[in-house]
């Protein structure tokens, strides 16, 4: 089988910012992603996921490129004052075309 | 309905597994916020809108005054950061749906029906914006002018400080839940008047049983969440802890005071008061966590939910109700 090695980037973020994340995903020039709900803890104070919603995970699976880009964002933008992480891999797709 | 309150309290003090699926709790509150809206349109169709500008006036002034002195009383006396105590001071600026209900529910018990005011809901929409405008924006503008005051000072280059703008955040808040609900239910019970609530009045109307036990479930939830926040307490200091309760105090007999001036019944003064004292959980939360998220959400939702709501549920609401008699008096027929 023929594979291409693409990059999946993960992230798990509050819910609230569920919008400016793919906002984000969408402007870098991904074309999809798949979002999960999830919960967990983490190294920031306590969530308060009675109201503010839990956790979700996005994953994008692009070129590195791209996911570099949502990156350097994420970092400026996102690290700094909300609970987010965010973690790169790389894995094999079928159908390239489908991603990039 | 207090009980249910306690009873919530008292599950997550035994450490009861118990807890109200989200989606349920996501369900009641639509439903209580349209129903609320619902009744208040149908009783404004039928009012003039002359009884309402003074009032409205009045409503849309203390939403103006109580996040000011709320932040001003926290940065400066309590010595909370900028961001905290402008966080806090948007959910006192806003105003609670069910600290509204239970206040009405309070005054008509006592004083009998007609005694609180028709256009009452139009003035709780009124009152819950601005606070939270204003208190998000004395947070940022104040963050922003510490960041450049501290990259003059150390001679770094201006850290820039982007967060949604305010027209995002204006969105927001307009598009939020509790208003798009009580502003919906408003325009469509304007519209379909006495008879037109008639034939859903047994499901909406405030004095049936679903009314009823929706909002003891809620008030069970409420109790549940209250009691969990309970242990941030002590992380809370005794500062907040002195705030939430001395805030709706001062800032229910403002509402009341103000109310009365307004030419409002006793009713409707104290219901105007625990407005002004309540402080937001519904809308507030999610925009201070979007706009300023550096303020810490465990200082606002515990002085919120496990200081304040509880207390003017037992002693706020009956308090308000005795400055509203002392002031104007029952008129009532």
């Amino acid at each position: 089988m023929n594979t291409h090695t693409l990059t999946l980037l993960t992230i798990v973020a509050e819910a609230l910012l569920k919008d400016r994340l793919i906002h984000e995903v969408r402007h870098a020039g991904a074309k999809g992603f798949t979002i999960t709900e999830v919960s967990g803890e983490g190294s920031r104070q306590r969530r308060v996921s009675e109201i503010l919603g839990d956790n979700i995970k996005i994953e994008v699976i692009a070129k590195q490129e791209t996911a570099d880009k949502i990156l350097t964002t994420l970092q400026k933008d996102f690290f700094p004052r909300f609970a987010v992480v965010a973690y790169m891999s790389e894995v094999q797709v079928v159908r390239e075309d489908k991603y990039v | 309905m207090v009980l249910a309150f306690a009873f919530g309290i008292v599950c997550r003090l035994i450490k009861s597994e118990l807890a109200i699926p989200r989606d349920l709790y996501t369900s009641l509150s639509i439903y209580l916020l349209f129903a609320l809206g619902l009744k208040g349109g149908v009783e404004l169709s039928h009012s003039q809108w002359q009884q309402l500008l003074v009032p409205a006036i009045v409503t849309v002034a203390l939403g103006t005054i109580t996040p000011i002195s709320s932040f001003l009383t926290l940065r400066y006396l309590g010595r909370f950061s900028i961001a905290d105590a402008a966080g806090i001071a948007a959910h006192y600026g806003s105003v609670s749906a069910v600290t509204f209900i239970a206040a009405e529910k309070f005054a008509i018990t006592n004083l009998g029906e007609g005694s609180v005011a028709p256009f009452m809901p139009t003035l709780l929409t009124l009152l819950e914006i601005p606070g939270i405008q204003i208190a998000l924006a004395i947070g940022v503008i104040g963050l922003a002018k510490a960041k450049r005051t501290e990259s003059v000072a150390t001679g770094s280059p201006v850290q820039d400080v982007s967060g949604p703008s305010f027209g995002a955040v204006w969105h927001e808040l307009l598009t939020a839940r509790s208003m798009v609900l009580l502003i919906g239910g408003m325009v469509i019970g304007c519209i379909i008047g006495y008879e037109g609530y008639a034939s859903v009045k047994p499901f909406f109307d405030k004095g049936e049983w679903m009314f009823k036990g929706a909002l003891t479930l809620f008030l069970l939830e409420m109790g549940l969440v209250a009691g969990s926040r309970l242990a941030d307490l002590k992380h809370a200091g005794a500062f907040l802890i002195a705030f939430g309760i001395i805030a709706p105090i001062v800032h229910g007999a403002l509402g009341v005071y103000m109310g009365a001036l307004a030419g409002l019944n006793a009713g409707s003064c104290t219901v105007l008061g625990a407005m002004a004292a309540s402080a937001s959980y519904i809308a507030a939360p999610p925009a201070v966590r979007m706009t300023l998220p550096e303020a810490n959400p465990t200082f606002y939702l515990t002085a919120a939910l496990a200081i304040t709501f509880p207390f003017n549920l037992l002693v706020g609401i009956p308090l308000y109700f005795r400055m509203a008699l002392a002031m104007v008096g029952n008129d009532l027929p």
